[in-house]
């Protein structure tokens, strides 16, 4: 009972109070720069999900069983950067074998998702929470995920509806998205509080 | 970014590029993620700079020098793994000499290999560029980087508590003086509305510039 208590409250703590992009800064990259149609929004966010279930859940494993026995914490970040370029290859080839018309709406932004600081981050993050069950590691990941998904879809229906507002020209683009972005924190953080 | 390397790149050029052409923040609009989180206090973002600054110029360095060697598909993940190399220098020196500023800055420090700038500069330039233009190109990106991590950070600074780098700049009203901070502006909302301002007003002036 506790631990299935735990894995809720530690999902939707991550999802909706610590979301990565609204308090960490984390995938502002793309959530500024994708986020243009809410269907790619979705997508980009479904994939990222997966590569951070699988980056988080092999990088947790790798800290555990091969790195701290071993003590080479030195090479941890190089470790952590080839496991992701893996995963993300993983998904590239699977994605081109089984979805070719998704692959190729992707495009360029499929590789960069290696990139993708919300992937680096959670690895990260879940080192210096000190995560040492396997299971909330894996919940946690993927709770990032999906708080990186629900961000960049809200920010992409908002974007949809942009396109209709009188922004000033010289707000028009980047600047615009930004203090929407900001506006949007703000509303998050009325859930700032709600569990410990 | 394209045209760079259809003609001969000269060294003032990439200096001019990398501090305003092409400035990381205003023009490319990359490097976001540590230009919103670590620019709470001066402090943070000019230990962040600096840090960005020596992952630039090793990583382009290293890249020039073996940029002959690369082969097209392994690319990135070399660029990658070079950057994690440099970046876990750069995160062990901070930790044994700045540790105060090491834990403050948390998972920042290692972030740096993902951040977009030092990635789109071995690309579009250390890949292509000698060794002495990556090296130049390296530092005016960093230097061009730091100053806007700079600017933004001293105005959320002295917003949110009326000091800058210790010196009081805004007498606060609970000590006796007219100022009341602004606690948003050490929150995430901004961050991102003061950075939304900001590039309004760079587009706003280079337009005008432009006539």
């Amino acid at each position: 009972m506790d631990t299935i208590q735990m894995l809720v409250l530690g999902f939707l703590s991550i999802v909706i109070i610590n979301n990565f992009v609204f308090t960490k800064f984390l995938g502002t990259c793309p959530y500024i720069g994708v986020s243009g149609r809410l269907d790619m929004a979705f997508g980009m966010g479904l994939a990222v999900t997966f590569v951070t279930t699988l980056s988080g859940a092999m990088t947790f494993l790798l800290d555990e069983y091969v790195l701290m026995p071993l003590h080479l914490e030195v090479t941890r970040y190089v470790c952590y950067i080839l496991v992701i370029a893996g995963a993300v290859q993983l998904v590239e080839m699977y994605l081109r074998k089984y979805f070719p018309p998704l692959y190729d709406s992707f495009g360029i932004f499929l590789p960069l998702i290696t990139t993708n600081c919300v992937i680096l981050g959670i690895c990260l993050f879940l080192d210096q929470w000190q995560t040492n069950n396997f299971l909330e590691a894996v919940n946690l990941s993927f709770g990032a995920g999906i708080g990186f998904t629900l961000a960049i879809c809200i920010m992409a229906g908002i974007r949809e509806n942009l396109v209709f507002a009188d922004v000033p020209p010289c707000l028009q683009g980047a600047p615009i998205t930004l203090i929407t972005a900001g506006l949007l924190t703000l509303a998050f953080m009325g859930f700032a509080g709600m569990i410990k | 970014m394209a045209n760079d390397n259809a003609q001969s790149v000269t060294t003032s050029a990439t200096v001019w590029n990398g501090l305003f052409k092409e400035n990381p923040t205003f023009g490319l609009m990359l490097g976001m993620c540590p230009t919103l989180a670590v620019t709470t206090t001066m402090e943070a973002a000019l230990t962040m700079g600096i840090s960005v600054i020596f992952v630039l110029i090793g990583s382009n360095i290293m890249i020039s020098v073996m940029r002959r060697q690369l082969k097209p598909h392994l690319r990135i993940l070399m660029f990658t793994l070079t950057i994690a190399v440099f970046v876990t220098i750069a995160d062990q020196f901070l930790k044994a000499y700045q540790p105060v500023m090491s834990e403050y800055l948390g998972a920042y420090i290692p972030l740096i290999i993902v951040n977009c700038i030092i990635i789109c500069r071995s690309e579009a330039c250390a890949s292509k560029q000698g060794v002495w233009i990556s090296t130049v190109d390296g530092l005016a990106m960093g230097v061009g980087f730091t100053v806007s991590l700079s600017l933004l950070a001293s105005i959320r600074e002295i917003l949110a508590s009326g000091k800058w780098l210790g010196m009081t700049v805004l007498p606060l009203a609970e000590n006796g003086g007219w100022f009341v901070p602004w606690a948003g502006m050490g929150m995430p909302v901004g961050a991102f509305v003061t950075l939304g301002l900001l590039l309004g007003l760079a587009v706003h002036l280079t337009k005008k510039a432009k006539g």
